[in-house]
């Protein structure tokens, strides 16, 4: 796999973390993605907003593959992670996974303690050598995730026993805790109130240091709030993408601009 | 009610009344409804109740065993240590009961005969044991408490007319007399009849027990378990988690729900030919039973376990998923332990519909005459219901009241299966 970036070598990492081109995807005989070309930078918030039904999770979906998990799911087109084809049958779907983390649209820890829900992850990749090193993963994970105050005297009770908010921060820090390069979060904030949206969006504001995110989102004002770039999807294909200055002061489709003023969607 | 008539200056107080007027309809539509659930309720429970108060009244005689106590001497005539374990045992029971009767006329053999009849079949060898395991009885009086026999515990119990013509009865008024005597100087006691769970089946129903019946069963269950579970469990997490969804599949899915459906004694006549027929296991065998019974807790414990499998929700696989655990790991790490709680409540109801199974077993020959206990799953055995079976078939009054205690006895253990069932869903279950 190596040797694909030795083939074409600066371009690609300068050029963007995840490129995509002529993404199609078809449910059954539903055409759900239709020759999408997207370039997800790297340490940058990315933004997917449009109207529901869009396809923008279901092409989030297929950053990390997880649309393989669907029978009736075909996924056509190059999707490359650092210049490596991610369908490529030599790529693992587990092993993209544990480099391409993500976040639900419904805060869904695991039915075990806090602890555990952050360990998980780095257990199954064998990412910590002893306990020493796993409990320094559990806190730098819960630390970044902007949780760890609220719970580190309980790391022992149950991660549904949070609240929503803090649930959501948990399931944040999970993704974290196996250190992937990139963050793909599924409207994150929607099953969330005023203030738990508040303080996941700061978080993800100081992700940005360190991770490419890429974010579905229903609210434009988030998109707005949190992101440098913007991708507006409709009826399956990618209207426009830009920075999302431009895609909000100066859309240069009618769509695009019909979406943002409330006249579609 | 009353508001609605005020509501006429209104401009909607058309459409209000129209409602009130469907209102009422659909109140009594409602109230109906509950009735006839409530009707339907109370039919089962008076049928249940009919049920069990019928097992009651005619079972509980059978928890209380008439036993006599008397002096008994061992005689040195009749037993000598050197011939143990045989000896004249009911010889010296019976010289020993007559002493006790005034107007016995021992010299007699008829009479000595009916004297003898009084006790169980079963003194002489409980005499014989003691003798055996102490020969420095012999020579000795010793105080022995017998069963008696069936007859005179029915009598005993009132289960036997007095009233009834001495030609049509089956105690004569002599032993009727020998009888009251014996209570009359306090020799006859009713305690619990222990032996019902400590005896094996015997010919006597004062003797009979359940031991070998509940000893079979406990084998037949567990050899039932250590299948069914691990294949129920296996094959449900491979077509729920890991089969294509295909034709095939498909077609496996329908072919299991047929099999839960299939009649139990087509099982029973497979088991007789592949089992017992081409595998040569032996006849009356717990093992075979359990194969048998696997055969038909599978299917339960299949759909039970798909069903409890499917209600895991899908966020949490997805949660896994993303994190990069692989399918096998999702299962076994996040959807299996979750799912446990309800595979093991269809497990424990598919073990009691098998505790319950009867004509499979009768196929294998598990309703046969069997005197002791089985010792491993491999002797021959009864379970519980085919106990019931033959039990019911007996013409001995005392095994009408027996056959009443063994379905109580049944029935007993249905109900703490059925309790541990819900007891492990309600403590488990998970709000999500």
């Amino acid at each position: 796999m190596n040797d694909m970036r030795k083939i074409e070598p600066d371009v690609t990492k300068t050029a963007a973390k995840i490129t995509a081109r002529e993404v199609n995807v078809h449910y059954g005989d539903t055409h759900a993605i239709k020759n999408v070309d997207v370039d997800i930078a790297d340490k940058t918030v990315t933004a997917f907003i449009g109207p529901s039904g869009c396809g923008k999770s279901t092409f989030l979906r297929c950053l990390n593959r997880m649309n393989d998990t669907i029978d009736i799911c075909r996924v056509a087109g190059r999707i490359e992670l650092d210049g490596r084809d991610i369908n490529h049958k030599s790529v693992d779907p587990v092993q993209l996974r544990a480099q391409v983390g993500m976040v639900f649209q419904k805060p869904n820890p695991f039915p075990k303690s806090i602890y555990d829900n952050i360990a998980y992850g780095p257990r199954i990749h064998g990412l910590a050598h002893s306990k020493t090193d796993l409990d320094e993963i559990v806190e730098k994970s819960l630390r970044r995730g902007a949780i760890w105050n609220e719970v580190k005297d309980r790391l022992n009770q149950p991660g549904t026993g949070l609240s929503g908010g803090q649930q959501q921060r948990l399931c944040i820090a999970r993704a974290i805790a196996t250190e992937p390069e990139v963050l793909l979060m599924d409207e994150p904030c929607s099953a969330l109130d005023p203030i738990a949206t508040a303080q996941v969006e700061e978080l993800i504001d100081e992700l940005r240091q360190t991770y490419s995110v890429v974010i579905v989102t229903h609210s434009m004002q988030q998109a707005a709030r949190v992101s440098q770039k913007t991708a507006f999807f409709h009826l399956g294909s990618l209207v426009e993408f830009n920075d999302t200055d431009q895609i909000f002061t100066n859309p240069q489709d009618g769509r695009t601009e019909s979406y943002i003023t409330g006249k579609i969607g | 009610m009353t508001d609605m008539t005020i509501g006429d200056v209104t401009p909607c107080s058309r459409s209000l009344k129209r409602v009130a007027a469907t209102l009422k309809r659909r109140r009594r539509k409602q109230a109906l409804l509950q009735w006839i659930g409530l009707g339907a309720i109370s039919i089962a429970f008076i049928t249940l109740f009919i049920l069990i108060s019928s097992l009651v009244s005619t079972g509980w005689q059978a928890f209380s065993q008439t036993h006599l106590t008397f002096e008994v001497f061992v005689d040195p005539a009749e037993i000598s240590a050197a011939r143990l374990p045989r000896g004249g045992f009911d010889d010296a029971l019976v010289v020993s009961l007559g002493k006790l009767l005034e107007n016995a006329d021992m010299s007699d053999r008829d009479t000595a005969r009916a004297v003898e009849g009084v006790l169980s079949n079963g003194a002489q060898f409980q005499l014989r044991d003691l003798v055996v395991a102490d020969p420095s009885l012999i020579g000795q009086t010793i105080t022995l408490k017998v069963p008696v026999a069936d007859t005179f515990d029915q009598l005993n119990k009132g289960l036997i007319d007095r009233d009834t013509p001495e030609a049509l009865r089956r105690v004569k008024n002599r032993e009727i007399a020998w009888f009251d005597e014996l209570k009359a100087q306090g020799a006859i006691t009713k305690p619990f009849n222990l032996g019902l769970f400590v005896n094996a089946d015997s010919r006597f129903p004062e003797l009979a027990g359940l031991k070998g019946a509940l000893v079979g069963s406990f084998w037949a269950l567990l050899v039932c378990f250590l299948i069914a579970f691990p294949l129920g469990i296996g094959s449900a997490i491979y077509l729920e988690e890991f089969a294509p969804k295909n034709k095939l599949s498909d077609f496996i899915e329908v072919n299991i729900n047929n099999l839960a459906a299939v009649p139990s004694v087509v099982f029973g006549l497979l088991a007789l030919a592949v089992f017992i027929g081409w595998f040569g296991l032996p006849r009356s065998a717990p093992f075979v039973g359990g194969l048998t019974l696997a055969l038909m807790t599978m299917p339960t414990i299949i759909i039970a376990t798909r069903t409890a499998l499917k209600a895991v929700p899908p966020s949490i696989r997805e949660a896994a998923l993303g994190l990069g655990a692989s399918r096998q790991q999702v299962v076994f790490q996040h959807v299996l332990p979750l799912a446990m709680p309800g595979i093991l409540t269809g497990t424990i109801i598919g073990l009691a519909q098998a505790l319950g199974e009867t004509a499979p077993l009768l196929l294998i020959g598990m309703n046969a005459f069997i005197t002791s206990a089985a010792s491993s799953p491999f002797d021959s055995a009864t379970a519980l219901p085919t106990q019931i079976f033959i039990w019911a078939d007996s013409p001995e009054r005392g095994f009408v009241s027996r056959t009443s205690a063994a379905i109580l006895v049944l029935l007993g253990f249905l109900v703490m299966m059925n309790a541990v069932a819900i007891y492990l869903r309600q403590k488990f279950e998970r709000k999500w």
